[in-house]
């Protein structure tokens, strides 16, 4: 998981939600919540401050916005291998 | 100052084309004014018509007919066109021209180029040695020259999936023993033996390009992922990456070998993120414009090594540079085709794209 979040660093994000790995050249896109999930993860390394980050940020548990946050890194490990 | 640069690999098919084209197109974009004369085997060969990159196209004589005949040719030509550097780029060609490059050079012609010593170092057959000097993994790999092989290797610890090679082009992943014979008979039937048998290691394939000084540096690289691949499993679309380890491996290849011309390191990333050295090519790739689509001219590189200039370090090249291959057809007037089917030369002035 440390991983994930470590190698979302390198990601090239546009606007549109477009993301580029440069190290894999893998390309995919995310809607709005996924954009900014990953704008907050480039800056962020430990989990549990991304969910504080989340949680003033939405409207939602800690616990939904931890079990979700933890899905979509999973997902996106198969981008970034 | 125009320089004149003969090229060879004009075998510009769709669907697996020569690299040639491709280094024409970045000549004729590079900082000094470049005629280029095409090299060709086949009247049939596209680039030798394309005279938006190719000034002039020749044919040679086929690789079966011996380096003398081809010797002779190269002396006939360099006579007319009086080229500076000279290009080789097919696999089956670059020992011909290791052996005749010190000729060459006596004519005035400079090849940049492995000599032989170097070229087998990076054989198929002798991968995995290499990979392990240079400190990356690689697939197991066995010359084969009886097709039974295949029929009792799972007691030698092989399993399919496959790899079935040819030592110089063609791979066919075999998923049993009936897959891997036919491979086996098909590879042999056009390219020799021995063929090669390689373990099948499932990930990402990545790819780099670069250009090796003689004295143990990389002169410039560029790296591509594949993004489209052709039914022949060669890239139709690519974007520029730039993997760290990726590059360091070129780098230790070019310090161990000395290596001295244009390659293509082949790696593979696994599933667990480890990387696996597939394939050396001892020459461009088919995709070597992206290099100038990314600012990093190789081809232009290489003439200016050859011509003994002093290269400034590169700077890293972007990510994220698309290329997309199409396919374009060739008007060629009978006159011309007339003329390299009799005479093995286009003619001076028409052509497809004149």
């Amino acid at each position: 998981m440390k991983n994930i979040l470590l190698a979302t660093k390198r990601l090239a994000l546009s606007e549109s939600g477009f993301v580029f790995d440069p190290v894999s050249g893998q390309s995919f896109s995310v809607n709005d919540t996924g954009l900014v999930i990953l704008r907050l993860a480039q800056h962020q390394d430990d989990i549990e401050q991304l969910t504080e980050q989340l949680l003033e940020q939405f409207d939602a548990s800690s616990v939904e916005i931890k079990r979700d946050v933890q899905d979509f890194i999973h997902r996106l490990q198969g981008f970034l291998k | 100052m125009s320089i004149t640069v003969a090229v060879t690999g004009m075998n510009a098919r769709a669907d697996n084309p020569g690299p040639g084209l491709a280094i024409a197109r970045c000549l004729k974009e590079s900082a000094t004014s470049t005629r280029v004369v095409g090299l060709g085997y086949e009247a049939l060969d596209p680039a030798l018509y394309h005279r938006g990159f190719v000034d002039r196209g020749y044919l040679l004589p086929y690789p079966s007919h011996g380096e003398d005949a081809l010797l002779a040719r190269i002396i006939e030509l360099h006579e007319r066109e009086k080229f500076e550097v000279l290009i080789p780029c097919l696999d089956a060609e670059m020992q011909s021209f290791a052996r005749l490059a010190p000729t060459l050079l006596g004519m005035g012609i400079r090849t940049f180029v492995p000599n032989s010593h170097q070229l087998a170092l990076r054989s198929k057959d002798r991968l995995p040695e290499l990979a392990k000097e240079i400190g990356v993994a690689s697939p197991k790999t066995q010359a084969i020259y009886q097709a039974n092989f295949f029929h009792n290797c799972k007691t030698e610890d092989w399993q399919y999936p496959l790899m079935v090679k040819g030592l110089f082009y063609d791979a066919k992943m075999a998923y049993n023993a009936d897959e891997a014979v036919a491979a086996f008979h098909r590879i042999a039937g056009e390219w020799g033996v021995p063929v090669l048998a390689q373990s099948w290691i499932g990930g990402e394939e990545i790819n780099l390009a670069g250009v090796g000084d003689g004295e143990g540096g990389l002169a410039g690289a560029v790296m591509m992922k594949k993004r489209a691949l052709t039914d022949k499993g060669k890239g139709w679309a690519g974007i520029s990456i730039h993997d760290e380890e990726l590059l360091a491996a070129a780098h230790r290849f070019c310090a161990v070998t000395k290596w001295r011309g244009g390659l293509e390191l082949e790696m593979l990333r696994d599933t667990q993120g480890g990387l696996h050295l597939i394939e050396i090519n001892p020459r461009f790739p088919a995709w070597i414009y992206l290099s100038a689509g990314v600012g990093c001219n190789l081809p232009e590189l290489l003439v200016r090594l050859a011509l003994g200039q002093k290269l400034l370090p590169t700077a890293p090249t972007p990510a994220g540079v698309l290329f997309i291959r199409y396919a374009e057809e060739a008007i060629v007037s009978l006159a011309d085709f007339e003329n390299i089917t009799v005479w093995g030369e286009t003619l001076r002035t028409e052509g497809a794209f004149a």
